[in-house]
């Protein structure tokens, strides 16, 4: 049941991604494009999402359990550190250079193999170096 | 209203992006209500090629492998879905590396961070995402005024 949920919410956001324009990485530059030709579409994505979710979050609280397991596993930390904001800039800069933050590449890999292929490789390589890191530091 | 925002934004698509959004906004429902987790895709990469303990394995795995073929359903649909990618492989590269670095270090990227932390106020994700868009903009700025690099 639970792995079928985990289908059902990733078909929905494919099919959102495509719907919404931001599997089109220029569309996406147009919005990080804020000083020259801007493209405000994200924001429309972003509203529409955050106003469901909102949603979704009201009714989380009056819930016990989740609807197809025991207990809701949700991040509980609040720290706000180097580590949080570095980690976010460097993800922005990315993301401004291809155009492409991790959905829309995943979604992409069947329709632009070799472009979507190469980021979304380089992505999965990109945090296996970073756990590698992180081992060896510990 | 809306025809002064046609003349300043011709290329937008408010609409399709609205529908598309609250379509992303029910993938996190389904995640969150149903499985009681976040709906953060680089998190549920991360935890498919096993770096990550958390969420249940086939859940994560059918979630990213649901991302494509929902994308492959509304092409069929619609008939084909624009889009115009970088050319240079060399640069999709870099862009994928800094990207899964990234979004390791900061715990998330625009569906964990922006759509499921924004509207759980989570002071966090509002850090982080002021942080990515921020980043993004400086960096598409910098780009674009060093000749477009596209």
């Amino acid at each position: 049941m639970r792995s079928v949920i985990g289908l059902v919410s990733g078909l929905l956001f494919g099919a959102g991604l495509a719907l919404s324009g931001m599997m089109d990485p220029a569309r996406v530059r147009g919005f990080l494009d804020v000083a020259g030709n801007w493209d405000p579409t994200l924001a429309f994505v972003m509203g529409g999402a955050v106003m469901v979710m909102s949603i979704a979050w009201l009714i989380q609280r009056r819930m016990h359990s989740p609807a197809a397991c025991e207990e809701f596993s949700l991040p509980g930390t609040r720290l706000i550190d180097a580590r949080l904001i570095g980690g976010g800039a460097l993800f922005g800069v990315g993301w401004g250079l291809g155009g492409l933050c991790p959905g829309p590449a995943i979604a992409s890999v069947l329709f632009h193999p070799l472009a979507a292929g190469t980021f979304v490789l380089a992505m999965l390589a990109g945090m296996v170096a970073f756990r590698i890191f992180e081992t060896m530091r510990s | 209203m809306f025809a002064w925002f046609n003349e300043t934004f011709p290329h937008a698509q408010p609409l399709q992006g609205l529908i598309g959004g609250i379509m992303i906004g029910l993938a996190g429902s389904v995640m969150l209500l149903g499985a009681g987790r976040i709906a953060g895709i680089s998190g549920m990469a991360a935890r498919t090629l096993g770096l990550t303990k958390g969420a249940p394995w086939p859940l994560a795995a059918l979630f990213i492998a649901g991302i494509p073929l929902g994308a492959l359903i509304v092409a069929a649909v619609m008939g084909g879905i624009p889009a115009r990618f970088p050319t240079s492989l060399t640069l999709l590269a870099v862009a994928g590396v800094i990207t899964g670095v990234g979004t390791r270090l900061g715990s998330g990227c625009t569906s964990g961070h922006g759509v499921c932390g924004l509207s759980r106020l989570s002071p966090r994700s509002i850090v982080a995402t002021l942080s990515f868009m921020g980043a993004g903009m400086i960096t598409v700025a910098i780009v674009n005024a060093m000749g477009g690099g596209w």
